[in-house]
């Protein structure tokens, strides 16, 4: 892990007019470090999440990110095409529903290619090829290339939207529940596949989760949040092993052997 | 009331209507003209104006109808095809139309006009610098079936962001081994935008290209002019490894005998029987009149 932070927030906050979204939040996220955000429903976690990917737009704070020319650039002041080309190159965004993540009316194949052509890839045979190559990875035979996501399973969906992000090798992947709704077979697998790929190509990942048993699999570090704020952030083992927080102790407590 | 030619009505009960010179009153040319102007500036770029109702349904070329009375003139000669024909009802319908309101000559022959609207085709007779040709558009924006969302659409279009239509493309091939993509194939204009260029053949195409006429472009439903100013690079969209093809026919015109046109299929009769013959009525008559027969033609002087 370098010492250069990939990402840092800085003291940030979102209302949703009179309702508090999150407040004063602070964090950094290094190259290959996957980070886990936990807490209950409501407390702000997918806010988090959208104000560190642009998605929404923050009322307080800063969040800057390391460009790969090695500058820090303060998210707000790119312009809409530098942060749509850094989102669709250098960032991935799992979401919980893969019908929101992905175009459902499209095949598996156009739907990983879709970031390689807005790249520039011209050439049918390599985009296939590469496409291939990524749903191989993914655990999708190379036979459903040509079908489209609707017949997927749940489970091959969220795999199919991995490999669509993962295919311009992104170097910083936002994760919103990325095994929600799936049944725990099939969650096992899906979180190992995760690892591998985040270890295999130095991924730095936020994850959020309200899943302690899924954060403790991925993340390297974990930060606790509760009615839209940090309460305690530490290394994962530390955190679920010895919480120091009530609330932390009350939410390890409540999980049947985290 | 009884059914009465007429002509024969009292002339009291029918006031005279006199329009303004091409139906459209002038503020409202204006208007489109300034929509004109700055698409010609943009080349590809989608104009937004104020479109008029005019009296004939949506789909019927509203919006051609509208750039064609807003750069007519009286010395113009106009032509107006639909697929490519000049006796179908809406060329027919058109026609008449600009001769009532505008009192302007109209002709068939593409070399004689000045302003063609046309419907579905290019002519075949390639065009001059003297002319404009002013095509009806029913959906301008081409990436509409891809991303429902207008307003993603004009950011896609603001930051040049296409990969998108190639998706289209590549979902062609995947299932069909090759574009299958016919009409409105999707082309790059001058280099930046990406434009529908309305529902001709991809045959057609390549005509558009450096093409020294001026092209207008007017969806009236959707409010939105476009064009392609004369001599612009207009390239249709491909893969390195599947390059844009037109499409070819195996035989010539049946009537005329003409090769490397676009040829329209005519059912003979329930037992299967064919033909296949140019869509440009007037290229294909021009032919034929000077001799040239295909295999089911007629030659010239017997059909006098």
């Amino acid at each position: 892990m370098s010492e250069q932070p990939l990402l840092i927030a800085e003291g940030l906050g979102k209302n949703y007019g009179a309702r508090l979204g999150c407040r004063d939040v602070s964090l950094e996220v290094y190259p290959g470090e996957v980070l886990a955000v936990v807490g209950e429903s409501g407390s702000g976690k997918s806010t988090l999440l959208g104000l560190l990917s642009t998605e929404l737009v923050p009322t307080a704070g800063r969040v800057s990110y390391r460009l790969r020319d090695g500058r820090m650039a303060d998210l707000s002041t790119l312009s809409a095409a530098e942060r749509r080309l850094l989102m669709r190159t250098d960032w991935g965004l799992i979401r919980q529903n893969p019908a929101d993540g992905l175009r459902m009316a499209v095949s598996a194949g156009g739907n990983v290619g879709e970031r390689l052509m807005a790249v520039g890839w011209r050439h049918y045979g390599q985009i296939r090829d590469e496409a291939l190559d990524w749903l191989a990875k993914v655990e999708i035979a190379g036979d459903r290339i040509d079908d489209d996501p609707r017949a997927f399973s749940g489970g091959m969906r969220q795999r199919l939207q991995i490999a669509r992000n993962l295919v311009t090798r992104p170097r910083l992947v936002f994760m919103d529940e990325p095994t929600g709704g799936l049944d725990v077979s099939v969650q096992a697998r899906l979180l190992d596949l995760i690892r591998g790929l985040v270890s295999e190509m130095g991924l730095a990942v936020i994850i959020v989760t309200h899943d302690l048993a899924v954060a403790r699999l991925l993340s390297h570090r974990l930060v606790v949040m509760r009615q839209g704020r940090v309460i305690e952030t530490g290394l994962t083992d530390q955190v679920l092993d010895d919480p120091r927080e009530p609330y932390t102790q009350l939410l390890v407590s409540s999980v049947l052997a985290a | 009331m009884s059914a009465q030619p007429i002509s024969s009505m009292p002339r009291s009960s029918m006031p005279d209507i006199t329009y303004n010179f091409a139906y459209l009153d002038e503020q409202t040319k204006r208007m489109i003209r300034r929509a004109i102007l700055k698409a010609i500036a943009v080349p590809g770029y989608q104009v937004p104006f104020a479109a008029r109702e005019m009296p004939m349904p949506y789909g019927w070329g509203t919006g051609g109808v509208q750039v064609t009375a807003a750069v007519l003139g009286p010395q113009d000669v106009l032509k107006v095809i639909d697929q490519g024909a000049d006796d179908t009802t809406n060329a027919v319908a058109i026609r008449g139309f600009f001769e009532k309101t505008a009192r302007v000559a109209t002709t068939t022959a593409t070399a004689e006009a000045t302003v063609i609207q046309t419907r579905h085709r290019i002519p075949e007779t390639a065009l001059n610098e003297n002319q404009i040709l002013v095509y009806q558009v029913p959906i301008p924006e081409p990436l509409r079936f891809l991303e429902p969302r207008e307003t993603e659409t004009r950011q896609l279009h603001a930051l040049a962001e296409y990969g998108l239509m190639h998706v289209k493309l590549y979902e062609d091939i995947a299932r069909h081994g090759h574009i299958a993509t016919t009409y409105a194939y999707p082309v790059e204009v001058a280099g930046r935008y990406v434009m529908d260029p309305s529902p001709i053949p991809k045959f057609d195409n390549p005509k558009m290209d450096d093409c020294p006429a001026l092209q207008l472009f007017g969806a009236g439903r959707e409010k939105r002019i476009y064009a392609i100013p004369p001599h612009t690079r207009v390239r249709s969209l491909d893969f390195e490894d599947h390059p844009f093809k037109v499409q070819h026919f195996a035989k010539p015109c049946a009537l005329c005998a003409a090769t490397g046109v676009y040829l329209d299929e005519v059912i003979l009769d329930d037992k299967g029987g064919r033909m296949f013959v140019c869509s440009d009525t007037d290229y294909c008559n021009t032919r034929q009149a000077q001799g040239h027969v295909g295999e089911l033609g007629v030659p010239a002087e017997d059909a006098a």
